[in-house]
């Protein structure tokens, strides 16, 4: 193991990880709802025909951005916000001040596993899309890869904004809902971005999810995705988490 | 600045602590030796945890300086860390992480933890290894809350209301441990509200209330201290002037329990008991003569308490 990362460190993250294998909910609403969603719409006969409206595309082939998307605002603004509150309110944080390991750490931990839960779900989504129903799989790896990460960055910063914000869980479930259904028509849950067109979609093109579902297209198409996308990510990320991390309580 | 080889183990200066227009820490200052049990007691909201919690480098001072081991808890908490170990009042763990985890998991943080299995053997938690936090009960909370601030073998340790909240025989296996503290040379401040426990563990007691230190010494000067150092207890077979003992100078109260009349006051009340008696032709019978507790020292010390129970 590498001396830059303390026994400490390690212990943690072994730690979460295995406390995370005992959030069922949490793993169903990030690994296999999405994959549930995605299957539901390539069943849906109509939705396996190239539409010339979306440019011979199929409805079932923008579902794969879409709930790979929804995968990362389930974690990151559903299901991490409350580890936090929790850890908050018991004094968890509080308690790790105590000792050579930082809350930080804890926190991370919690991140880099929500994180990893996203990319299994995303792994999945691929697959079976691909396997099932015929669906591209991205033409442009590196652009996928960097647009990916930037999704998976912007949607975090949600949630921290999300814990930054709510002095309680209560409170914060309340936020969390007020974010999540905004960032689900966004990511076009309800509407594929890519299929909304004129006015609508230049405003969806700002917002984060809107952004990233736009990027995550186009890298899959094998374009380089637009520089405008990846920046709206990079933006919101800056103003996301420099607020967080102004705001963020640890007691 | 370095401090000392002889410096104390803990040391308070001046510390100030106000949230708002609330004053809770006023001006307490403490110096702690190497291996001493040092109890805090006084009333609920009297700045006892604050004064701890500032010790642990969970809060900072407005005003004075701390040193543990040589070391600002409020600059130098990397350091600090590794010298100390704290059981906080309330604070909880993972819910769903079992008392083997939680206990692996603080072990991997130090370079030379204690092993666990003592620690949960000497505070029998050794059958409840794989439960969860949140299936515990309050006394096994606490218990493993204990033992996680002494996982990491602290040279000072703080423990919070260490038994609030356990059934006597825990509360006598949790004694026993921090008696194990001190004979290894442990620093222990240990807040507590239980006058017994006090005069049990710990070699001196600091009495604060109102954010200020209003008493420090041993338990049995302390006592000597109070209006009730000494109780006198004994039958009269006839009748006796009570109000004669009650004008003695020393005296605090006398009263009547059982058919025994009981006397408190200073520690050198009991000739002049004895000699008020004899005066009246009295021969007092079953005479005891017992030392106060400390239950009086910190009821003249502490005033907010009293207020608050009238």
């Amino acid at each position: 193991m590498s001396t830059l990362v303390s026994p400490g460190t390690v212990a943690v993250l072994r730690t979460e990880a295995r406390l995370f294998g005992r959030e069922v909910g949490s793993l169903f609403w990030i690994v296999a709802f999405p994959v549930v969603l995605l299957c539901v719409m390539g069943f849906i006969p109509g939705y396996r025909e190239p539409d010339p409206e979306l440019g011979g595309l199929r409805v079932v082939d923008l579902y794969v951005p879409v709930t790979v998307l929804l995968s990362m605002i389930m974690a990151a603004i559903l299901a991490m916000p409350p580890v936090v509150f929790a850890y908050r309110e018991a004094g968890v944080l509080r308690r790790l001040r105590t000792t050579p390991v930082r809350p930080l750490t804890l926190l991370a931990a919690q991140v880099g596993l929500h994180g990893a839960a996203v990319a299994a779900s995303t792994v999945l989504l691929l697959l079976v899309g691909s396997l099932a129903f015929g669906t591209p799989v991205p033409a442009s790896p590196g652009w996928y890869l960097l647009a990916y990460v930037l999704a998976l960055v912007v949607s975090f910063g949600l949630g921290a904004i999300v814990t930054a914000i709510a002095p309680n869980a209560r409170i914060g479930m309340a936020v969390g809902m007020v974010l999540f259904f905004p960032s689900m028509f966004t990511a076009g849950v309800w509407f594929p971005v890519q299929a909304m067109g004129g006015l609508l979609q230049r405003v969806v093109e700002l917002t984060p999810l809107g952004a990233a579902s736009q990027a995550l297209h186009q890298a899959m198409a094998g374009q380089a995705p637009d520089l405008q996308h990846l920046g709206v990510m990079a933006l919101w990320t800056v103003v996301c988490f420099g607020i967080a991390s102004r705001t963020f309580r640890w007691e | 600045m370095t401090d000392a080889p002889s410096a104390p183990a803990v040391l308070v200066e001046g510390l100030r602590k106000t949230y708002g227009a609330t004053v809770a820490v006023d001006d307490v200052s403490l110096a702690v030796e190497h291996g001493e049990v040092l109890g805090i007691l006084g009333p609920n909201g009297a700045g006892k945890t604050t004064t701890v919690e500032s010790i642990a480098g969970l809060r900072t001072g407005d005003a004075g300086r701390i040193r543990v081991h040589g070391l600002d808890p409020w600059t130098q908490r990397d350091a600090l860390v590794r010298v100390l170990g704290v059981q906080l009042q309330s604070s909880a763990l993972q819910p769903k992480i079992t008392v083997r985890e939680a206990l692996e998991l603080w072990t991997a943080f130090y370079d030379d933890p204690v092993p666990w299995g003592d620690l949960t053997d000497a505070l029998g938690l050794t059958e409840h290894l794989d439960r969860r936090f949140l299936d515990l009960s309050g006394g096994q909370q606490q218990r493993l809350s204990i033992a996680l601030a002494l996982v990491g073998r602290p040279r000072v340790a703080i423990l919070d209301e260490l038994s609030t909240g356990l059934d006597p025989r825990a509360r006598r296996d949790v004694w026993r441990l921090v008696r194990d503290l001190r004979d290894r040379g442990v620093t222990v401040l240990l807040v507590t509200h239980s006058m017994e426990e006090a005069q049990e563990l710990c070699d001196r007691i600091a009495i604060i209330d109102a954010g200020r230190v209003r008493a420090l010494g041993t338990p049995d000067e302390l006592v000597r201290t109070s209006t009730a150092a000494t109780i006198v207890s004994f039958e009269v077979p006839g009748r006796a002037d009570l109000d004669v003992l009650r004008g003695l100078d020393g005296v605090t109260t006398v009263r009547v329990d059982d058919r025994r009349v009981v006397v408190e006051g200073a520690e050198d009340v009991v000739l002049a008991v004895l000699a008020a008696l004899d005066a009246q032709r009295v021969v007092p019978q079953r005479l005891r003569v017992a030392a106060g507790s400390l239950d009086t020292a910190y009821l003249d010390l502490t005033t907010t308490l009293t207020e608050e129970t009238a």
